[in-house]
């Protein structure tokens, strides 16, 4: 698909997007901000942190040591109140920034919902006061119509809504759905009246009947899933829970059994005082995973988010993930690896004629085809031969447009009668004219056919003057992207109608891995059971009602939003822009948000080293004093190490709440370089960094004589 | 470490690798139902023997079968050695009239040999029968070997198999591992042991005249011969004195060779294999070094060679064996250097030609430190808990090393089939948090990890440090428990972890400064070592029976490498990791303090 086949919708859509939708951008934008901050005080209710059960831990402990604090002011104390209180209230700051990362997340994901739904509504639609061409016209919301209503669509227009042709006939660009570039022609009555919502039509004009009510659409269902419904973990996301509740369970048995160890130390030492519940409630939300914990839920609502923002509605967040662990992708040919269109790009004349002589007629009739193919032969003529436009109007010119029948076009200029279309339509054109088609043509044509292009003949009269070679124009920098996918770890299959030859031409050319020639919905079906037979996951694209059943099996599929509805039931994921190569950005958004959990998860871990560091020799400073010899980062006093590791602890949530809406950063490599990467920085750096981390807040305490 | 020691690890690592690559694939074939060379013949007698049983050899099992089999099979073991030990008064094979053992200690005994531990809170010859010995203790250290290696046989098939719900039989699993592999493997060992000088025979207790006249306490018995309490609760001691040894006798060397091929380290003597017809030469004590690694090692070889792919057995064995040289390392070091407080007397422990040098309280002259070292960082790495010296005399880095090595799960080579399932649930865990950093759903060896077996893997993750830890907190709290303790300060709360790490792991060794055979360590350590083994294996079996059933995806570059260096890295990461989160308190308030209260002179 190239951009001139984007929809107003889609168009619409991607500056709405753009506007809330681009990572980075407005993160912390006062309008979302405001609620969010709202959002993480209503948080605060038992039902809601229930749901997280990492972060009701740090939520209980909160209210334990504010319990603690009021006990302290009574004088019954078992610290000093001021000391209780600033562990009760940083331990409160923890709950709180972590509702505030996922009330933010939350807040974007919804603010982008709502604007891909109102940029749905810039389409512009002729609405007419009858079933008739004549009749009345208001220019209306494409948006309002409902079920019964009558347009007008006229060339150069966006078909609004799904619909049903009632009057006239019009060539309609429908390669956002077929994928096949050449026109198709849409009139009332019969196997061809019905129209798609997005498809463009190019020339003539059509009345249309719509059949779908507004917010009755597929997609419109979809964005209200989306917005509304209560987010479900995904499968990953709970087995990582699992993960870190048994971390949870660890830590707390850790902490609680810490006490007896305490009182019986205390004894055999006869030195020092047992540890405070205080301190064993900072040191069990210190080890506890808070930082992943926290960050979970947004990273999972970012992911979707990310998604919106590509402009690809993803059904579930379980579809997200998977796009993460795709093996192959079934690419279509056209719009995915070729340009949309093909473009004329030799003119090979019959024997006896000049080349000139076959652009010359090549052009005339290609001068009121509107397709794109038709425009490249104009203006291939007139880079090689210099031939102006000619203005037909001052001639006696008739043009013939395409049909199924003739499977020609051309034009009567002049008295000349001059034809072009498939090899078959012009051999047959000839014969009956009582032409003989030359030997040597059907070889050229041959020729054209074996090095991947398509073989346009052109005629005149009754005898054929030679071949236009269209060619399939593999998009610029997708080999490139091909051995990215390559690196990744991910097979790339080409499928096409093409025969073998062709495909086999294009798929060398665009560096795919493997190709489907002459494809058909079973074929393609059975090519991803024996992928996934294989034991590997298989993402495709597809818009037509054929496709579904291979949609339908496929572990990633995206539906073209200016696709059929079947189409759509069948995947799970729409894609608005109705562009396939949208699939490697699918992929790379999975892997992402995969990639971001896991190193969040490592970094949390990691960190609780240097919390030990920290803590463990003030909790038992006054049992062991030689301990001391582990507070490595030489920090002030037992009170401010512990109050130290609770600050780190919290405002980590705080620093990492960009990464974790954003994403990690993701490279297309292979996986053992992506994890010694991530390995290095996460695992590595969220060993060390808590050492510096711990040792600044220490200073800065210490300097503004809080401890 | 001095250059003799580095030089000892060196052989000790390049024979053990010699012997177990071949012992690895006759442990494959075995393993998959063939019957090699002269086993043909046996191949009828096998056939008989299931049929009696009623075991259909070809019927595998699902794994909730395989753990109902393999748990009323290790109930039953526990019934027979209780049993035996309660009647081994009247039972034959008693040539010095051992009375029945008492039931809180025949309750932690039959339980310890069932679960491979073998930690012992009596000291066997003066205590159990030679037909308890060798009907109970010794059958036992075969059964519970095999059980392990059944378990950690079913979950390597789970990862090998694909959509099929079967994990194999595990009465013919327990049959072959025992009749094919321990059994011929036992009896050339036990033939190389009493070249060496091991004992085997059934005689009664044999009487030496000495030159000197011994003085020595021996606690008070009663009229039923259990020791009688005073009122501090601690055994009553009388002053005796006498010029005659009592050397006591047995069949020694068919129980030492499964004693430390099987991994079960229960000593057919009090002192273990400090007791020199245990273990009388440097040479019989080289064996025992590798005779406790051999099948773990192998077992290594074993996965790689089950799941089609040598390297992934290599990757997880060099984790192993990284962190086993370092500890040995560690260990060697610690001792060597001694203890500053002795050298601050005047005390030489410099090594020499004269002396071994260093930390020599508890170890015997003829292995030194550099044996001992060696001996107690393999025996606590594998799951063996055989001891050559008192690890309550050990450095308190010393000290360290054999306990963390424990915490770590035992999973340093671990026991047999032990170790491997052990160290395959931390691969599991590595594999998926590392999986996800490199943007997939983990997976391992083409099996998806997904919520159920991250729950599996939790359990097992959970279980022996809460059993530790709780246990522990239980012990330092109660009287019961305090009053076990033989030093005061730190090293007090030391040798209490230090025994449910022991037992809870699996292990069995003891830093002997603890009384342990007492109604309520017998009942706790009782309840660590079960429920350490089997809330272990069926969490573990359930994995299994889970990837069994689960489809083998395609590995290309996008998959995370589990073979290469990184992943070495990682999983000693997270094993490292897991096991310092759940341990560095209670570590700092025993063996560190310790540490540095010796360091800083205290």
């Amino acid at each position: 698909m190239n951009d001139r086949n984007h929809s107003n919708v889609s168009a619409a859509a991607n500056s709405a997007a753009s506007q809330h939708g681009k990572p980075g951008k407005g993160m912390f934008d006062p309008a979302l901000l405001q609620p969010a901050i709202i959002d993480s005080f209503r948080k605060l209710s038992p039902r809601t942190q229930w749901r997280n059960p990492v972060m009701f831990v740090v939520y209980v402990g909160s209210i334990l040591t504010t319990a603690l604090w009021l006990q302290a002011l009574a004088g019954k104390g078992e610290a000093a109140p001021g000391f209780i209180l600033a562990i009760a209230l940083w331990l409160w700051f923890t709950v709180l920034f972590a509702n505030f990362a996922e009330a933010l997340a939350e807040g974007r994901s919804k603010a982008q919902a709502a604007s891909l739904r109102s940029a749905k509504k810039n389409v512009v639609a002729k609405k007419l006061s009858g079933p008739r061409r004549d009749a009345g016209v208001t220019i209306v919301d494409g948006h309002s119509l409902k079920k019964g209503d009558i347009v007008l669509v006229e060339a150069g227009d966006v078909i609004p809504v799904d619909g049903e042709v009632i009057d006239g006939v019009a060539s309609v660009d429908e390669s956002a759905i077929t994928g096949e570039s050449a026109p198709v022609i849409r009139e009332s009555g019969g196997d061809f009246s019905s129209v798609t919502g997005g498809t463009r039509v190019l020339s003539d004009w059509i009345v249309v009947k719509i059949t779908a009510n507004p917010g009755e659409t597929f997609l419109d269902r979809m964005i209200a899933m989306v917005e509304g419904a209560k987010r479900q973990k995904t499968p990953n996301e709970i087995a990582l829970t699992i993960l870190l509740v048994a971390l949870t369970i660890v830590f707390l048995i850790v902490t609680v059994t810490l006490l007896p160890y305490s009182l019986f130390s205390v004894e055999a030492a006869k030195a020092g005082s047992p540890i405070s519940i205080t301190t064993l409630v900072a040191l069990l939300v210190c080890l506890i995973p808070t930082t992943i914990g926290g960050l979970l839920s947004a990273i999972g609502v970012a992911g979707m988010s990310r998604m919106m923002g590509a402009n690809v509605i993803a059904t579930s967040g379980r579809a997200v993930e998977a796009a993460g662990d795709v093996d192959v992708l079934l690419l279509d040919k056209t719009g995915t690896i070729t340009l949309g269109n093909r473009q004329a790009s030799q003119f090979v004349p019959a024997p006896g004629v000049s080349e000139q002589q076959l652009a010359d007629a090549a052009q005339l009739a290609s001068l009121a085809d509107e397709t794109p193919e038709g425009r490249s032969i104009v203006v291939l003529a007139k880079q090689k031969f210099a031939l102006r436009e000619r203005e037909l109007a001052s001639h006696e010119a008739t043009f013939i447009p395409f049909t199924a029948q003739t499977r020609m076009s051309g034009i009567d200029y002049d008295g000349r009668q001059i034809r072009k279309g498939a090899i078959d339509a012009i051999r047959r054109h000839i014969a009956e004219q009582g032409g003989v088609f030359p030997d040597a043509l059907s070889k050229s044509a041959d020729e054209v056919a074996r090095r991947g292009s398509t073989p346009l003949l052109v005629a005149e009269g009754n005898r054929a003057l030679g071949v236009i070679e269209l060619k399939d124009i593999v998009k610029g920098g997708i080999k490139e992207r091909f051995a990215e996918l390559r690196q990744m770890g991910i097979k790339t299959i080409m499928i096409t109608g093409d025969n073998p030859l062709t495909a086999a031409a294009i798929a060398a050319e665009a560096g795919v891995d493997d190709f489907l020639a002459e494809a058909t919905p079973e074929a393609k079906l059975k090519l991803i059971r024996s992928h996934q037979a294989e034991g590997k996951l298989v993402a495709m694209t597809g818009d037509g009602t054929n496709d579904a059943p291979a949609l339908a099996q496929a572990d990633v599929a995206v539906a073209m939003n200016t696709g059929t509805q079947a189409a759509k039931e069948a995947g799970n994921m729409v894609d608005l822009d109705s562009n396939p190569t949208k699939l490697i950005e699918i992929v790379e958004i999975g892997k992402q948000m995969l990639m971001t959990r896991g190193s969040l998860t490592t970094f949390s871990i990691a960190n609780d080293v240097a919390k030990y560091f920290a803590i463990i020799p003030a909790a038992f400073a006054s049992t062991y004093p030689q301990l001391n010899a582990l507070n490595v980062m030489g920090l002030n006093s037992p009170a401010s190490a512990i109050m130290s590791a609770v600050v780190f602890n919290a405002l980590i949530i705080v620093v990492l709440i960009p990464l974790a809406l954003k994403g990690v950063k993701y490279h297309a490599r292979s996986a053992a370089e992506l994890l010694r990467g991530n390995l290095l920085i996460y695992g590595l750096g969220g060993l060390l960094l808590p050492f510096a981390g711990i040792k600044l807040i220490d200073m800065l305490l210490g300097s503004l004589g809080l401890v | 470490m001095s250059t003799p020691a580095i030089l000892q690890l060196g052989l000790f690592l390049l024979v053990l690798l010699v012997l177990a690559w071949p012992l690895s694939s006759w442990i494959t074939r075995i393993m998959q139902g063939e019957n090699p060379g002269p086993l043909r013949l046996l191949a009828p007698l096998e056939k008989l023997l299931y049929r009696l049983a009623g075991i259909r050899q070809d019927e595998e099992m699902g794994w909730k079968s395989y753990a109902v089999s393999l748990l009323v099979f290790n109930l039953l073991g526990v019934l027979a050695v209780y049993g035996l030990q309660r009647l081994q008064g009247v039972l034959p094979f008693n040539p010095q009239a051992m009375a029945a053992v008492t039931p809180d200690s025949s309750f932690n005994t039959a339980i310890s040999f069932v679960t491979n531990t073998n930690w012992q809170g009596y000291g066997g010859e003066t205590t159990m029968s030679y037909l308890t010995q060798m009907l109970g203790l010794t059958v036992q250290n075969f059964l519970s070997a095999a059980t392990g290696a059944a378990v950690v046989i079913a979950l390597i098939r789970g990862f090998a198999r694909h959509s099929s719900a079967r994990i194999g039989n595990f009465w013919v699993d327990v049959t072959r591992f025992t009749a094919y592999i321990l059994l011929p493997l036992s009896l050339v060992f036990a033939l190389a042991l009493t070249q060496q000088g091991v004992i085997q025979n059934l005689l009664p207790y044999q009487t030496a005249h000495t030159v000197e006249v011994t003085h020595f306490q021996q606690p008070k018995l009663d009229a039923k011969g259990n020791p009688v309490n005073g009122k501090d609760g601690k055994p009553v001691m009388l002053d005796s004195q006498t010029q005659q040894q009592t050397l006591p006798m047995g069949p020694v060397a068919s129980q030492e060779a499964i004693k430390m091929l099987g991994t079960n380290g229960g000593g057919f003597f009090n002192a273990n294999s400090a007791h020199p017809y245990e273990n009388p030469t440097p040479l019989s004590n080289f064996l025992q070094d590798l005779a406790i690694f051999l099948i773990p090692a192998a077992l290594c070889f074993v996965f790689g060679r089950m799941v089609g792919d040598r390297r992934q057995g290599w990757a997880i064995l060099a984790a192993m064996l990284v962190m086993f040289a370092t500890a040995v390392v560690v260990e060697t070091s610690a001792e060597q250097a001694g203890v500053p407080q002795l050298s601050a007397m005047g005390v030489d422990q410099q090594a020499s030609s004269l002396q071994a040098g260093g930390n020599m309280e508890g170890k015997e002259s003829r292995f030194g430190i550099i044996d001992t070292a060696l001996f107690t960082v393999i025996t606590t790495s594998a799951s063996c808990g055989a001891v050559t010296a008192m690890h309550d005399s050990l450095t308190p880095i010393g000290g360290l090393v054999p306990t963390f090595l424990m915490q770590l799960g035992e999973v340093v080579f671990g026991g047999v089939g032990s170790g491997l399932y052990g160290m395959l649930v931390f691969a599991i865990l590595a594999v998926f948090i590392a999986g996800l950093m490199v943007g997939r759903t983990p997976e391992y060896l083409g099996k998806k990890i997904e919520t159920y077996e991250m729950k599996m893997t939790a359990i097992t993750i959970l279980v022996t440090p809460i059993l530790v830890l709780v246990l522990t907190a239980i012990a330092v709290s109660v009287d019961a428990g305090k009053a076990g303790i033989a030093n005061p300060g730190a090293h007090g709360f030391s040798e209490i972890l230090y025994a449910f790490t022991s037992a809870a792991n699996n292990n069995g060794s003891a830093f002997a400064g603890l009384s342990a055979n007492t109604p309520f360590y017998n009942i706790m350590t009782g309840i660590a070592m079960f429920f350490g083994r089997f809330l272990m294996i069926v969490p573990i079996l359930a994995i299994a029976g889970s990837l069994s059933a689960k489809k083998r995806l395609a590995v290309n570059s996008g998959t995370l490498p589990t073979h290469g260096p990184l992943f070495v890295v990682l999983l000693i990461g997270t094993v490292l990791l897991v096991g310092a989160l759940n341990y560095v308190p209670a570590l700092a308030l025993g063996p560190v303090v310790e540490q540095l209260q010796m360091v800083s002179g205290h």
